[in-house]
């Protein structure tokens, strides 16, 4: 049997015909795969249709039509009123339904960022498209070709917090090595912006020791921020490379990323005004890699570490002299600096006002409270948890390896 | 056990007594006037080498000295000892460097220059003679000989690189054992001079591959050799070890390559920049013992300054000693091998004698510590800040009332920092690796599929 689609109102008819039990929907999904040319071509034509299917309940219908709208070339003019019924398709949509043809699903969302864009308001696309990657993924682990642009989404809207809600989830399965390129990378600059740059560097870690077998862009990028973010959460940068990385990584990552590199070795001097010295000669080539902001809160972080250092030399020491030694300007600004940094918990001191004496002071974490053994103890079970599902994955990719030697 | 918690004791006591009393440290200082203080005796310091190394000693000091006088006294001597050889490519050298200030006898003398340079083209041409003789009669031992001539020539007529490729020819003709030796030493001779050390080492092995033929002085030889390469590599300990088993019977026997001061000077002062404190103690017990076949022993006995020092390191009279490394400094930068590694060694025993001085306190006055070393307290400060930072002294500084406390290492609260640590790595790893274990995959996928 063929599906009619001679005209809008056969069409429709065949659709809310079929969209009952999942049967049936299997055999829509059939026949309009059948029928994909015909409704393409006539794409205007079908439009109409639009407005007498239900989203929620015709939703597979629905999507092809959708799709068939949205793959030509959109006029201006109607981008926003194309933004509004995508993003109430997507809201509106049945789970089961666009999962039989996620490849549809994923090209309309794809259209839906490529318009807010185009309309200047990346705002309106970031909640749709959460919701559309909650609806597609098959479990929190799975990585959709969705992530990288929800993310971007995120990042250009400056929605940072939201966009951060799913880079909590661990993502294990991976289907397109460019999505998890993007994934990491955006979500890299997203943990930036909510400061959260122990996470940064773990996913731009991900991106730069991925497994490749010829150098991207992405990846030269991610090695920059992951120099840069180095520098200023852990204040140090090791140019050693993990020996899981990947032979063309470490051939040429660093010829990409001479003047970070050198940089990273400025810093390790200690010496601030011959780094602010280089970060002024090379200027012009950080703000065309779209990092200068980065590179100046390495500037700043250097007087965090000075000041650290110091911790681990000093009892007691006066303002003046942490001034002096970690070449800030004013004793005052010193004060600001190990305030700052008492305040984050990065070091532990009291300020003497009266004399201007900083006392260094140890952790004074003894371990022996109820809430870190709980916290212990947690840790241990989530590794544990951990440990077996590597052990599961690890026998599954055994079972792979037999089949593809067959 | 006991003897040495005894000499524990008193180390500790005299620490005191030096560092925290100023008028005993002035007496100490008169009753053992320091000797090296003054200029070296360009002269004297020749004497002790002879050959090659004598003039380009001369030259160095000549290129390295501040003082007029002594430079054209050291140029002066550097062109009568060139003069009594052959090499005129050196001597232009000498003549250009003196330019003329040392009046009309010691000019270019073109004279002597042909004269020799026409001797040296006949003397190649019948040793290539020769050499074309005994090759074609294919006399082994002949050849050897030869070529070994041929070295000799070269090396005489300072064309370095030929006399060492001569040299090593002679070994595809070698027949004993004696022979090899006597090329390896040629090799190393000319290696040295070259600034060749990665050669000297494997020469100095080869050689003493053939141990039932090494007779005493060349097994000194050999070590000095090796002492010299290990310190060109800034190996210093490994230098040390070997300056210190080099035998006395080296004497004057290797002046072409050093003399026997120098191996109590750069064996002194390797082992104290770089030996441990469990090392130095066997070192300085087994020199403070009068034990006859101490070979180090004799050799200090040549450099009494260099005895001094270790002794006064090894009693922790670290102001003294340091005195005497500062007076001997100057001197010590003219030395052609030394030269490159003064600072390093001298950092290195300074580093050695705070560290020291700290290891038994709990807690030490800043004042104290910065009379016993002749140095401001800020000064003092700067300098165990930096070997703090480096991990070398556990203690931290309160600069408010100047004492360093020495810093206990609370293993409990490590262990638990370590642990929390150790397990947030883990689970990053893990996510990690199966990230990545899932890419691969993924790879797999694409492949085969392509395939098929």
């Amino acid at each position: 049997m063929n599906l009619n689609v001679n005209s809008v109102d056969s069409l429709v008819a065949e659709i809310q015909g079929l969209s009952g039990s999942t049967q049936d929907v299997n055999h829509l999904n059939n026949l309009l795969k059948q029928s994909e040319d015909v409704i393409r071509s006539q794409a205007a034509t079908f439009a109409s249709c639009l407005t007498r299917l239900d989203a929620s309940l015709h939703s597979l219908g629905y999507l092809y039509v959708l799709e068939a709208c949205t793959a030509g070339p959109i006029p201006e003019a109607q981008a926003n009123e194309l933004v509004l019924s995508v993003v109430r398709f997507i809201d509106m949509c049945s789970v089961e339904q666009i999962r039989l043809v996620p490849d549809k699903f994923i090209s309309v969302c794809k259209r839906l960022h490529e318009q807010v864009m185009v309309l200047g308001a990346p705002m309106r696309a970031v909640a749709p498209l959460l919701t559309a990657i909650r609806k597609i993924q098959l479990s929190s682990e799975h990585l959709t070709p969705l992530h990288p642009d929800f993310l971007q989404v995120c990042l250009s809207a400056k929605c940072y917090k939201i966009g951060y809600s799913i880079l909590e989830d661990d993502i294990l399965e991976v289907d397109q090595p460019r999505d998890f390129f993007l994934y990491c990378y955006y979500g890299g600059m997203i943990c930036i912006g909510q400061k959260r740059l122990a996470k940064a560097l773990e996913l731009f870690h991900n991106v730069v020791t991925a497994p490749m077998s010829s150098m991207n862009a992405i990846a030269v990028e991610a090695y920059k921020k992951y120099i840069l973010v180095s520098l200023i959460h852990l204040r140090q940068f090791s140019a050693s490379f993990p020996k899981y990385t990947s032979s063309v990584a470490q051939r040429n990552l660093k010829n990409f990323s001479q003047p970070y590199i050198e940089l990273a070795n400025s810093y390790s001097t200690g010496n601030i005004s011959e780094l602010e010295a280089f970060v002024q000669a090379n200027q012009e080539k950080f703000e065309n890699g779209n990092n200068l902001g980065l590179v100046k809160q390495v500037v700043s972080s250097m007087y965090k570490r000075n000041i650290q250092r110091l911790t681990q030399t000093y009892l007691t020491l006066s303002l003046q002299d942490i001034a002096n030694t970690a070449q800030i300007n004013t004793p005052k600004e010193a004060e600001m600096h190990v305030l700052e940094m008492i305040e984050d918990g990065e070091i532990f001191a009291t300020i003497n006002q009266k004399d201007g004496m900083v006392r260094f002071l140890e952790d004074p974490e003894q371990y022996k409270t109820c809430e870190m053994i709980e916290h212990i103890d947690s840790s241990i079970q989530r590794y544990d948890i951990r440990i077996a599902k590597n052990h599961e994955t690890v026998k599954e990719a055994d079972n792979n390896g037999r089949i593809y030697v067959m | 056990m006991e003897t040495e918690e005894e000499a524990y004791g008193q180390m500790t006591d005299e620490i005191y007594s030096n560092g925290g009393d100023g008028e005993a440290l002035s007496q100490q200082q008169q009753r053992r006037p320091i000797i090296s203080g003054e200029q070296l005796d360009i002269e004297a310091y020749a004497a002790l080498y002879t050959d090659r190394t004598k003039i380009s000693r001369l030259i160095f000091i000549a290129d390295k000295c501040d003082n007029v006088s002594m430079q054209l006294e050291a140029l002066r001597m550097a062109y009568d000892e060139i003069k009594k050889g052959e090499n005129t490519q050196l001597f232009r050298e000498v003549v250009q460097k003196i330019d003329g200030r040392l009046g009309p006898n010691y000019g270019p003398d073109s004279g002597w220059m042909d004269a020799v340079d026409r001797r040296a083209e006949q003397r190649k041409e019948k040793l290539e003679n020769e050499l074309n003789a005994y090759r074609t009669n294919l006399i082994k031992e002949s050849i050897r000989m030869g070529y070994n001539d041929f070295g000799e020539f070269y090396y005489t007529h300072g064309a370095l690189g030929d006399a060492f490729k001569n040299y090593v020819r002679t070994r595809d003709y070698c027949t004993t054992a004696k022979h090899i030796i006597h090329m390896c030493l040629n090799a190393i001779l000319v290696s040295i001079e070259m600034g060749q050390f990665a050669h000297v080492t494997s020469y100095v092995s080869k050689a003493e591959q053939n141990k039932n033929d090494l007779d005493p002085i060349t097994i000194a030889k050999l070590q000095c050799a090796a002492g010299l390469a290990h310190l060109e590599a800034k190996k210093y300990k490994h230098a040390a070890r070997k300056f210190l088993e080099t035998a006395p019977e080296l004497g004057n026997n290797y002046s072409e390559v050093i003399a026997a001061q120098d191996v109590a000077t750069y064996g002194g002062l390797c082992a104290l920049a770089s030996f441990d404190r469990a090392e130095l103690k066997a070192f300085l017990s087994f020199i403070a013992k009068v034990i006859d076949n101490i070979n180090f022993r004799n050799f200090l006995e040549l450099v009494p300054e260099v005895r001094e020092l270790i002794h006064d390191f090894y009693s922790s009279h670290y102001a003294s000693c340091l005195d005497y490394l500062g007076n001997l400094k100057a001197n010590l930068l003219l030395d052609i091998h030394l030269h490159d590694h003064v600072e390093m060694l001298y950092t290195q025993i300074r580093n050695k004698a705070l560290i020291q001085y700290t290891h038994p306190f709990v807690s030490v006055d800043l004042n104290m510590m910065a009379n016993a070393f002749k140095t401001t307290v800020a000064g003092l400060q700067k300098e165990l800040e930096a070997l703090i930072t480096d991990n070398q002294i556990q203690a931290r500084i309160d600069s408010h009332n100047k004492i360093l406390y020495a810093r206990h290492a609370d293993q409990r609260k490590a262990t638990f920092q370590r642990v929390l640590q150790t397990g947030v790595e883990f689970d990053r790893d893990v996510r990690a690796m199966l990230l990545r274990a899932n890419l691969i995959k993924h790879d797999y996928n694409l492949k085969a599929s392509r395939k098929i």
